[in-house]
């Protein structure tokens, strides 16, 4: 880097997104409008589970305005199914975990039997929306029903199958091995055996999903914008599905209204739209509307845990034995990454010999289950840090107590796990002080022991307090690969592109503080190009906190690959050795110089082709690079939460007093968006904790079809939040970046529920199930008071 | 299916005219018809108010009026805030106090925001949290929104807020 | 989510209003401030033909002082009433209520008649207008009807009104000197609407109540009064062992049901707690005021 610039990495530089949208000046795929655009409406199933026997579209073809109506038998010889493994496992991953996998494909449109409520079975295009909506209205499917498959639970002995070919309603099974659990469990001088359940909710982005499709024949080309995390993996999905070269298929990501992991993959529509404009030769917008979110856009969560865990009179845990199912829905976009993530993040930052897993991915009878921030870890989170505070409760301990004893100290860094991570690569913590951390969330939150005094005095006069804890790690900037193109032209900017997809997470600025201190340039001589397919030959997109890592480390690569052309230019033109020369304020000079220099504007055209440039012998003419960073493994960021509640007694509501997080992203690039991006995932947390909740009836019904029912936080439910940052650099990029966009929603739930049964320890609560409800609350009080006299 | 009428609207200032079905709802009207889509659509049943905007001088939610139910009304939206490249003094703490990500609930929380202080001079730190709750946002956990809004109130009002509530 | 097709008649008179509802009879539904009834169409929930739009009557939105009894125009805007000095200073219970309808931007389109012709059995108007006893007057092409609010609410979301029948007025006896009132709701977040709340106002004479009006929402087919309640704070006053009885009678006396957000149980249970809390409000506020 340059020594003559101030460095942008770790300013908290303002938003370059922000001047756009904050004048409702961005484009969102709903803003667009094509000549001749064409609107979809889809016909979903309000049947968790039948077979379809016969469509009829002949009303909705007649109506008005109407370009085409489909049912998945049009479809059925024409588009492939989305493979059930968009997301595939590198054999050493396979070697530790001895996984079955046999996720379904997802077709687009059955024609044969609907598996979910929500899922499509026709559809209408047409001149609008409204009129689209019309006519969807008039078809009429014959459907035999079938038996649900309710809940994961239920899916293990059904009789019903969700897959005919899946005999068990099995779609995966995990199994992973530290020790020898067996053994420790029958040794080890106490146990706790428990069951945990953590409920389902989604990521729920303001914006719902949304796709527009234009299909240029002259140039047999189609250009498809979709609200997604992942514009590489849609290309390829639709030059497959649609037979075309990828070259062929452009994909865009506009500004995306918020994403969380839930547009993290390839959904039918993706495809669908890319079809109908193809087909139809008209442009093609269909836009999800808030109830399409709610019953099809990707849930998450919904696991079952069972454990066991081990430990001694000390609260010192020997092992940890789990076994859980994970409800996936009726399909599995992400196949089993999510109940590997689980698998490999149990342990936490816990120092624990022996550990066994075994999981199963169910499928049932309710909307696919994909990543949502966290994706796997709130869920093991629970289950471990409630394990944690019932240890505590079993030996009269602090849980904080419980948690120092246990966990991994900083000069056990790195710290090898002893399972594989999901790239492959065996889990090794790379650094961090998890138990400094803890501290600081106690001091935080007034410091223990002034708050167990506090909540002593509070208990003698009628309030009940309540402290949680909840710590976790979390393994970010995963790999496989991220790309990115630098090019400097002849205006002298520094344009990069990468396969990042934002969705709110200031990327634009972030990779131009990254970009403008890896070339010592003014940060508004770098144009950044994300989430579209035409400027990056290979991406892989914004999913898994990883692109703060991976983005960066590929515009490093594809900067250094630039950088060499520009020093042997600039060495030929200055006539200097290469090794004189370093980069200052939007130059290369000469060492020591300051007369003898270039700017890189007059590098670029130096290294035009032609008849006058200035290239030494052997160097390509343009200065453009790119490269695809393939991240070793995936680096640790963690964090250790405290939160103070209060249960009012009456209405068992539990009002969050204080929130601290202290959380460790290595190096941040921006602290205000790291800031935001966090406290943004602590409030998905407490929403998740205490109001999201998709419900299913007995017949795999959606209950909560409308934010009328599935309750986000408002201003008005969230309490005072403090994030600490702690920056302990990764050793494993140069920047000493992790990842943060998920970590703040990991915590909160079992925080929540750690607090609330801390407040109500003289009632012997345990609340070992998400969401934590105030009625639920007052059936403890009850229970306790009953028990009591 | 009933006729379209021609319906004329003060969009920020200027008279705007376009056709709608009865059925359309005035967010459609807006973005589909006159090309406003700052204002954005987020729920269309009107909890998550991301398509709030000021009708007549008080903020509601346009995806539960008609089109031709705002013939002749005053409607302000996101897009008449800046003053070409001067942005508005919310928008300006907006991004000031990291109050937006990526930026779809930011015209509602805008247009929300402005009448709430606009229409109240001795707002309290809870009356805004409060008031603010008529918008959801995913991203922030509204932390810079409600900064943001409370300098708002104490610049439009030149005193500062208040932080106990005045209810009770 | 779009509506279904229909038309819109926008009617500027009383007169106009009422006969279009005449000849339109089951086809049509009038659209007060839609803040209800535009997210059922949108969801395709309600499918009338025609609607006819009440808000270009300007003649409907108006609060006017009666002497004993404040006016309001059936399409006065829940906003305007919150905001009303009249209303604020005569009928605090009505202000109050106000304010915890929805939020604001929603409060600036509902209407008090949109809310009380829609009987909601959560929404807080029907239980004020019960505690209140207030008055409801209707029009219709065959002519006005005054109706008690006690005969008003029949059950979920059905009223007394006639298909043809337009609410236009709202009569609001005004809280009689020594009265105190409180209103007090629990939802699942603020604005939603209420698992329980309580509508209170007594009038005390000497110290003690003389009149008393309490009524719950959320917790049963329609908002309602609670007589038992209203019987044991009449007769053994305001101090901790009647509000504790009489918010067991209130709790006791609500048929809720069960849905998503709460069960039969816990909406009981909240009625009782919201009827002490009301009750505590009150008499802390006379005592202020006092």
């Amino acid at each position: 880097m340059a020594d003559t610039m101030p460095s942008y990495i770790g300013r908290s530089v303002v938003r370059r997104e922000d001047n756009r949208l904050l004048k409702g000046a961005g484009t969102f795929v709903g803003d667009m409008k094509l000549d001749g655009m064409l609107h979809v409406a889809i016909v979903r199933s309000q049947l968790a589970h039948a077979r379809i026997n016969a469509i009829d579209l002949d009303a909705a073809r007649g109506v008005d305005g109407v370009a085409l109506a489909l049912a998945g038998a049009d479809l059925k010889d024409v588009l492939p199914p989305i493979s059930g493994m968009q997301v595939t496992a590198p054999k050493t991953w396979r070697d530790g975990m001895d996984p079955r996998i046999e996720i379904p494909d997802q077709t687009l449109v059955p024609h044969d039997k609907l598996r979910y409520v929500g899922e499509p079975y026709a559809l209408v295009v047409a001149s609008d929306r409204y009129i689209a909506e019309d006519a969807a209205e008039l078809i009429e499917g014959d459907f035999e029903t079938l038996p649900p498959v309710a809940n994961a639970e239920a899916a293990v002995n059904a009789d019903a199958l969700v897959h005919d070919h899946l005999p068990g309603n099995i779609a995966a099974t995990l199994h992973a091995k530290k020790g020898d659990g067996e053994t420790a469990l029958e040794t080890a001088p106490r146990r706790l055996k428990r069951r945990y359940f953590h409920h389902r909710y989604a990521a729920m982005p303001m914006e719902c999903r949304g796709v527009v499709a234009e299909y240029d024949s002259r140039t047999d080309s189609i250009t498809v914008w979709s609200s997604t995390q992942v514009v590489h993996w849609v290309r390829r999905e639709v030059a497959n599905a649609l037979d075309m070269p990828e070259e062929r298929v452009r994909v865009v990501a506009p500004d995306v209204g918020g994403g969380f992991g839930g547009k993290g993959h390839v959904y039918p529509e993706d495809i669908l739209v890319a079809y109908l404009a193809k087909r139809l030769g008209r442009p093609v917008k269909w836009l999800e509307d808030r109830h399409e979110h709610l019953l099809n856009a990707a849930h998450s969560r919904d696991n079952l845990f069972d454990i066991e865990v081990g430990f001694d009179d000390d609260g010192k845990i020997s092992v940890v034995k789990n076994y859980f199912l994970v409800d996936s829905g009726a399909y599995s976009p992400v196949g089993a990454a999510i109940a590997g993530n689980s698998i490999a993040h149990f342990m936490g930052p816990y120092d624990i010999p022996h550990y066994e897993s075994d999981c199963k991915v169910m499928m049932t009878n309710r909307t696919p289950n994909a990543p949502y921030r966290g994706a796997g870890r709130p869920e093991v989170a629970f289950a471990m840090e409630r394990s944690i505070d019932l240890i505590a409760n079993e030996l009269e301990l602090d849980p904080a107590e419980v948690r120092f004893r246990n966990m991994i100290q900083p000069e056990q860094m790195p710290y090898a796990v002893g399972l594989p991570y999901r790239d492959g690569v065996m889990i090794e913590y790379d650094s961090g002080d998890y138990p400094e951390a803890l501290r600081k969330a106690l001091d935080g939150v007034g410091g223990l022991d002034a708050f167990r005094k506090r909540q002593k005095k509070a208990l003698a006069e009628g309030r009940y307090l309540g402290l949680g804890l909840g710590c976790y790690v979390e393994g970010t900037g995963i790999g496989p690969f991220e790309g990115a193109t630098v090019k400097i032209d002849s205006s002298g900017k520094v344009m990069v592109a990468t396969g990042a997809c934002p969705q709110g997470q200031g990327h634009e600025t972030a990779f131009a503080q990254v970009a403008a201190d890896i070339w010592g340039v003014d940060i508004d001589d770098v144009v950044v190009t994300l989430a579209d397919t035409s400027h990056v030959t290979m991406g892989y997109g914004t999913i898994a906190s990883r692109s703060a890592v991976t983005a960066s480390g590929a515009i490093q690569e594809s900067s250094d690959k630039v950088k060499e052309k520009v020093f042997a230019i600039a060495a030929n033109v200055l006539e200097a050795s290469e090794s004189d020369l370093e980069l200052r304020d939007g130059s290369v000079g000469v060492k020591g110089v300051p007369e003898m220099s270039m700017t890189l504007k007059e590098v670029a055209r130096a290294a035009l082709p032609g008849w006058i440039h200035q290239r030494p012998e052997g160097i390509e003419a343009g200065l453009e690079g790119t490269a695809y960073y393939e991240p070793p493994t995936v680096t640790w960021a963690y964090a250790a939460n405290a939160a103070i509640v209060e249960i009012d007694t009456q209405t068992g509501v539990v009002k969050i007093e204080n929130y601290v997080e202290v959380h460790d992203a290595g190096t941040l690039i921006n602290p205000a968006i790291a800031d935001g991006q966090v406290k943004g995932g602590l409030v998905q947390g407490i929403g998740g904790g205490l109001f999201e909740e998709l419900s299913y009836d007995e017949h795999g019904q959606l209950m909560t079809g409308s934010f009328m029912d599935y309750l986000l936080p408002t201003a008005s439910d969230v309490p005072p939040i403090n994030v600490i940052h702690s920056e302990t650099p990764s050793p494993r990029n140069s920047f000493g970046f992790k990842g943060l966009g998920e970590g703040g929603a990991i915590a909160p739930p079992v925080v929540i529920a750690n607090a609330v049964c801390d407040a109500l320890k003289p009632f012997g609560a345990e609340l070992n199930s998400t969401p934590v409800r105030a009625e639920d609350i007052l059936n403890i009080l009850d229970a306790g008071a009953a028990a009591a006299e | 299916m009933t006729a379209s009428r021609t319906i004329s609207v003060s969009i920020n200032g200027e008279v705007l005219t376009g056709d709608a079905a009865p059925r359309m709802l005035l967010a459609d009207f807006l973005r589909d018809v006159l090309g406003k889509t700052g204002t954005h659509v987020g729920c269309e049943h009107g909890v998550c108010g991301a398509c709030t905007i000021i009708v007549d001088g008080v903020a509601a939610r346009s995806c539960l009026m008609f089109a031709v139910q705002a013939e002749g009304a005053d409607i302000k939206t996101v897009e008449g805030l800046a003053d070409g490249d001067d942005l508005h003094p919310l928008q300006k703490l907006f991004s000031e106090h990291r109050a937006l990500q990526c930026g779809y609930c930011t015209p509602g929380m805008l247009m929300t925001a402005i009448d709430l202080v606009e229409s109240n001079s001795s707002l309290t730190t809870e009356d805004i949290k409060v008031g603010m709750s008529a918008a959801l946002c995913r991203c922030t956990g509204y932390e810079g929104i409600i900064k943001a809004v409370t300098a708002y109130a104490e610049q439009v009002h030149g005193k500062p807020v208040r932080q106990e509530s005045d209810n009770g | 989510m779009k509506p279904p097709p229909l038309d819109i008649l926008s009617p500027s008179s009383l007169i106009e209003a009422l006969a279009l509802l005449s000849e339109h009879g089951d086809a049509a539904r009038p659209l007060a401030g839609g803040q209800s009834l535009v997210p059922l169409l949108n969801f395709r929930l309600s499918r009338p033909e025609i609607l006819i739009d009440l808000n270009r009557i300007s003649d409907l939105a108006f609060i006017k002082d009666g002497g004993d009894h404040i006016a309001i125009g059936a399409m006065t805007r829940e906003r305007t009433i919150e905001e009303n000095e009249l209303v604020r200073d005569q009928a605090p219970l009505l202000q109050e209520a106000t304010t915890q309808i929805a939020h604001l931007p929603i409060r600036s389109r509902g209407t008090i008649g949109g809310s009380l012709a829609n009987a909601d059995p959560a929404a807080e108007y029907p239980a004020v207008a019960l505690a209140l006893e207030i008055e409801l007057v209707t029009q219709s092409v065959r002519g006005e009807r005054r109706i008690k609010a006690a005969a008003f609410f029949e059950d979920v979301l059905t009223t007394a009104l006639e298909p043809d029948e337009l609410l236009t007025e709202i009569i609001v006896p005004k809280a009689p000197p020594g009265s105190s009132s409180a209103f007090v709701e629990i939802a699942r977040r603020h604005g939603d609407f209420a698992l329980a709340g309580v509508a209170a106002q007594i009038t005390f004479a000497n110290n003690a109540p003389a009149d008393v009006c309490l009524a719950v929402c959320g917790a049963g087919s329609t908002a309602s009064r609670l007589t038992t309640a209203e019987e044991i704070i009449l007769q053994d006053g305001v101090g901790v062992e009647a509000v504790k009885a009489a918010s067991a009678a209130a709790a006791a006396s609500v048929d809720p049901m069960s849905d998503l957000h709460a069960s039969a149980d816990y909406r009981r249970r909240l009625v009782g707690v919201m009827t002490t809390r009301a009750l505590e409000k009150v008499v802390q506020r006379a005592a202020v005021t006092s």
